[in-house]
């Protein structure tokens, strides 16, 4: 009984071969539509003379005063969009999630919508509020009588950042919402009731339990705006020129392909290490949070 | 109009050490006065002119059922909800309009609400650093609350590593730190189990024996915990007060019959033409026999009212001089470990009859006789009347 049992396939074997034949396709369209172009890219990037790996193009490359620029503006307006969205989400958050008023609801749920929307969209509304002949510097130089428009910041890092808070904004403020929806209300009322003001109530009760998905928001918002190319060629400020941006450029306008694979390479680098620094932080951070409630 | 109280001193028991520096050093003791008071949400009256006077140093328990209104009047007292009509004060200030962070009340939830993100100790801090006390005054007093409630060994813990009542303890050291001029407790045991409910009802008794001068308000739905507790209850009902006593007056003498029912078992038996027999005590038609209870309420001669006897106030076996006796047939026979409860019916009435754990029980369908002393019956007027 005991020979014929360890002569036979055991039963886990051989569910473990069916499952295999499951993954199987997934991982090959998986290859062929991701890793195979990407791993053409890596390999037009790290071609040296008679098809040997060779790092001397990504040393070019990188050393250069134009590619130093790209990676400085990026994550400039990175970062700084990051902290922007964080600020403005967590204001706008708190405000819609504790101070009711007519039409918060309806508000919250606009900020689905908002996420579905393409990018460059706000670039372009923005040109029209605050663009050379916008709205705004129309009405101000009717007003103060001059010929030059007053307000000039759109075509410039500033535009970028701006339009990038805004677009990116309601990724912060949806987990945002979600983590405010599972406060215990009573908990800031027995905070108001042992003598805490409202400002107190947010940073040391609503904050700290809205930290998880802060940093969930953030991260995002850093991989996103790490990666923003649409906002950054509407906005077409002259200085600003990002990571992507110098893709694009190298490869479309230049025939650079060589040049544009290392930067893509740089760029999949970096988007790699942010993602796996928003995984760790989120399954750290956000663990010992949840394990508290 | 408050309703004045005539005020029944706490039992002041010796005070623990902890308690005691407590107490000492408590502010003068302040009342909680309801005036009038009247809260509506979108035009709908939750809480229907109250007037109520809390004494300083006394325990009231607001008991009802859901929606009656009672916490709504507690959370009127913290400042969550604002009257549209009336005045609340705490002491001698008025502080309908006050927001809640300047009210100067400590708070108890039945969810405990304690932040999940300090320690024990950090929670106890948390209203003396939002007052700006100074950190060696904290440093002193948290361990000093923490000792009152029995955590003083858990002052490092979070919430997460306490049980339901460790929690419920570390909320009422929080809420006491601050040195309130009164307590709120909302329905603070109804999310611990019956064993730990009847521990804390104890620690809570011992409690306001070791503060004296705390004036508590207490919202709660479990009779047992009003009766155990309170000097004085208040009996909600559809956003009124519809009685007020206190504890034992209440539950002897209901002033109607939703208190009768609400506060303890009742027996309602509908009697008619009342006759007065002298001290305090009235002839009542039951059918066709006659019976005796107290007129504690001096209801009027020859009208319809109730009468009322308490499940644990029937006896089975008429002693010689009995005089209330009704003629029963069981229903029902349960048993319940300490306690057999009877149903019987009485000329059609639902009569329920608890007594010690009988060793034979009668079966139903019995004919049996049941008698009360008239003492322990009262007559209760049918028509709702404020207490």
């Amino acid at each position: 009984m005991a020979d014929l049992a360890i002569g036979a396939p055991t039963r886990a074997g051989v569910e473990w071969n069916a499952k295999g034949l499951w993954i199987a396709p997934p991982l090959l369209i998986l290859a062929a539509l991701f890793f195979f172009p990407l791993a053409l890219i890596a390999r037009q990037a790290l071609g040296g003379d008679a098809g040997a790996l060779s790092f001397a193009k990504f040393a070019a490359v990188m050393s250069s005063a134009e590619f130093r620029h790209a990676i400085r503006n990026t994550l400039t307006i990175a970062l700084s969009a990051t902290a922007g969205c964080l600020v403005l989400g967590f204001v706008l958050s708190v405000l819609i999630a504790f101070t009711p008023f007519p039409g918060s609801r309806f508000l919250a749920r606009m900020i689905d919508t908002f996420i579905a929307l393409p990018t460059f969209l706000v670039a372009l509304a923005f040109t029209f509020i605050y663009g050379s002949a916008g709205m705004l510097n129309e009405s101000l130089m009717a007003l103060m009588h001059r010929d030059l428009p007053p307000v000039d910041f759109l075509y410039s890092q500033w535009g970028v950042i701006l339009s990038e808070v805004t677009v990116y904004t309601p990724f912060v403020m949806r987990p945002l919402l979600a983590a405010f929806s599972l406060i215990d209300a009573s908990q800031i009322e027995v905070a108001a009731s042992l003598g805490a003001r409202p400002l107190r109530i947010v940073s040391r009760i609503i904050l700290p339990a809205a930290l998880p998905a802060l940093v969930a928001g953030g991260s995002l918002c850093l991989l996103l705006t790490v990666n923003e190319f649409g906002i950054v060629l509407f906005i077409g400020a002259k200085d600003v020129i990002t990571l992507p941006l110098l893709i694009y450029d190298k490869a479309i306008q230049q025939f650079d392909y060589t040049t544009a694979c290392v930067i893509a390479v740089v760029n999949v680098a970096l988007s790699i290490a942010l993602y796996s620094l928003y995984r760790y932080v989120v399954a750290t951070f956000g663990g010992r949070r949840a394990g508290l409630v | 109009m408050p309703a004045e109280l005539v005020g029944t001193a706490a039992a002041i028991a010796t005070p623990s050490r902890a308690g005691a520096t407590l107490a000492s050093r408590e502010a003068n003791s302040s009342g909680i006065g309801f005036d009038d008071v009247t809260v509506a949400y979108g035009g709908l009256v939750v809480l229907d002119a109250l007037s109520l006077v809390v004494n300083p140093g006394e325990i009231v328990a607001l008991i009802g059922p859901s929606g009656s209104g009672k916490t709504t009047a507690l959370r009127a007292v913290a400042g969550f909800v604002r009257p549209i009509r009336g005045r609340i004060t705490i002491g001698t200030r008025d502080v309908t309009n006050v927001a809640p962070h300047a009210r100067n009340i400590g708070m108890v939830v039945q969810n405990y609400a304690l932040f999940p993100h300090m320690r024990a100790e950090e929670n106890v801090a948390f209203g003396l650093r939002a007052r700006g006390v100074r950190a060696e005054v904290i440093r002193e007093r948290v361990p000093e609350c923490l000792r009152l409630v029995g955590m003083a060994s858990y002052a490092k813990r979070f919430p997460r590593e306490l049980s339901g009542g460790q929690q419920q303890r570390v909320a009422i050291a929080r809420a006491l730190a601050i040195r309130p001029q009164v307590l709120l407790l909302d329905e603070p045991l109804s999310a611990l189990d019956a064993q730990i409910r009847r521990s804390m009802l104890d620690e809570l008794a011992r409690l306001h024996r070791d503060l004296p001068t705390l004036t508590v308000l207490y919202v709660t739905h479990d009779q047992t915990e009003a009766l155990t507790l309170a000097d004085h209850i208040g009996i909600m009902r559809d956003g009124r007060l519809c009685a007020f006593g206190d504890a034992q007056s209440l539950y002897r003498y209901p002033p109607n019959r939703f208190s009768a029912e609400f506060l303890g078992r009742a027996n309602l038996l509908p009697v008619e033409a009342l006759s007065p027999v002298g001290d305090g005590m009235a002839r009542v038609r039951f059918g066709d026999g006659a019976l005796m209870a107290r007129n504690h309420h001096g209801l009027p001669d020859g009208g319809a009212c109730l009468l009322c006897v308490r499940p644990h106030e029937l006896r089975l076996s008429p002693t010689e001089e009995a005089s209330n006796m009704l003629a029963a047939i069981v229903k029902s026979v349960q048993w319940q470990g300490d306690m057999q409860n009877v149903e019987l019916d009485v000329l059609g009435n639902v009569v329920r009859l608890s007594c010690p754990p009988m060793h034979e029980p009668p079966a139903p369908g019995a004919r049996l006789t049941v008698h009360f002393s008239a003492t322990h019956a009262t007559l209760v007027p049918e028509t709702a009347v404020r207490g």
